[in-house]
């Protein structure tokens, strides 16, 4: 699995993986929550610009780690959503929990 | 045209990724759009991961998938050995889980109704589970071939 964190002053951005899936899902939760309480992340954004698939069991880590900032007082975003994740966005109801930054391009003045 | 093909896997985790590209790759010949493949993906990775760990409950077992053509339609089937249910109607419910520790989200069932045309739950305590889910395929070309009207032969 390929998924990158980086961090920035109490923020930090997960690359999440190509799959998200029951089988990154694990390995997905225990590193992100490593290193949210290793660096006292306040703001936490995933970033989906290389993600193709993604399934229920991505929504659960997406839900949970949201629990979890929500608990310390912090901020959750996702990033970068391609078509097919926004729909599992909406189906979900995930997009009422986390704040989606659209990919819109900018209305020219 | 009808065709069939069915395979059998170990309920392993790394295999979720392999069932949903094998029944894409199968549906390839009724030429779906990327929409449909990606609905069908979504919904054979609910249920496959499901019966590994619910089925099975992480344990081993195996897993059978098979996908069956008729005409333009699809009809999958995901099924195990493992412990079954007592209630289907209640597990079917949304946002309901029995794995909350796991971080269940509880939507997998909602995900392949939302996903597919139909989809039916058998399954027995102590003896199993089988869901079959179907769908048209080629829904585009339809529609092409509506915009054609009666064109010259
Ligand atoms: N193959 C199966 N074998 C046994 N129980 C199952 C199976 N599939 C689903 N279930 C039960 O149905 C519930 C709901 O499933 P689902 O909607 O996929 O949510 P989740 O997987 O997030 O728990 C599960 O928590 C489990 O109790
Ligand atoms: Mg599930």
């Amino acid at each position: 699995m390929e998924c990158k964190y980086q961090l920035n002053n109490g923020c930090m951005r997960i690359s999440m993986p190509k799959e998200v899936d029951h089988h990154c899902a694990e390995q997905l939760r225990k590193e992100a929550d490593l290193l949210i309480g290793a660096y006292h992340v306040r703001r936490l954004i995933f970033d989906f610009a290389g993600t193709e698939f993604m399934d229920s069991s991505g929504i659960g880590v997406l839900i949970g780690r949201c629990k979890n900032m929500g608990y310390s007082g912090g901020e959750v975003s996702a990033e970068h959503l391609s078509e097919r994740i926004q729909k599992i966005f909406v189906v979900s109801g995930l997009h009422k929990m986390i704040r989606v930054e659209s990919d819109a391009q900018e209305e020219p003045n | 045209m009808k065709n069939e093909m069915q395979v059998e896997f170990d309920a392993k985790s790394v295999n979720e990724g392999f069932a949903r590209v094998t029944v894409a790759a199968f549906l390839t010949q009724l030429d779906p759009t990327l929409d449909e493949i990606a609905d069908v993906k979504t919904a054979v990775s609910e249920a496959v991961t499901n019966a590994i760990i619910h089925g099975y409950e992480g344990g081993e077992g195996k897993v059978c998938v098979s996908c069956r053509l008729n005409g333009n339609q699809a009809v999958i089937t995901v099924e195990d050995e493992g412990v079954g249910m007592e209630d289907v109607k209640k597990a079917m419910e949304p946002f309901y889980t029995t794995k909350p520790e796991l971080e269940r989200s509880g939507m997998g069932f909602a995900f392949m109704e939302a996903f597919m045309d139909e989809m039916q739950v058998e399954s027995a305590s102590g003896i199993g589970t089988k869901v079959i889910m179907t769908k048209k395929i080629g829904a585009k070309e339809e529609k092409d071939r509506d915009g054609c009207g009666d064109s010259a032969h």
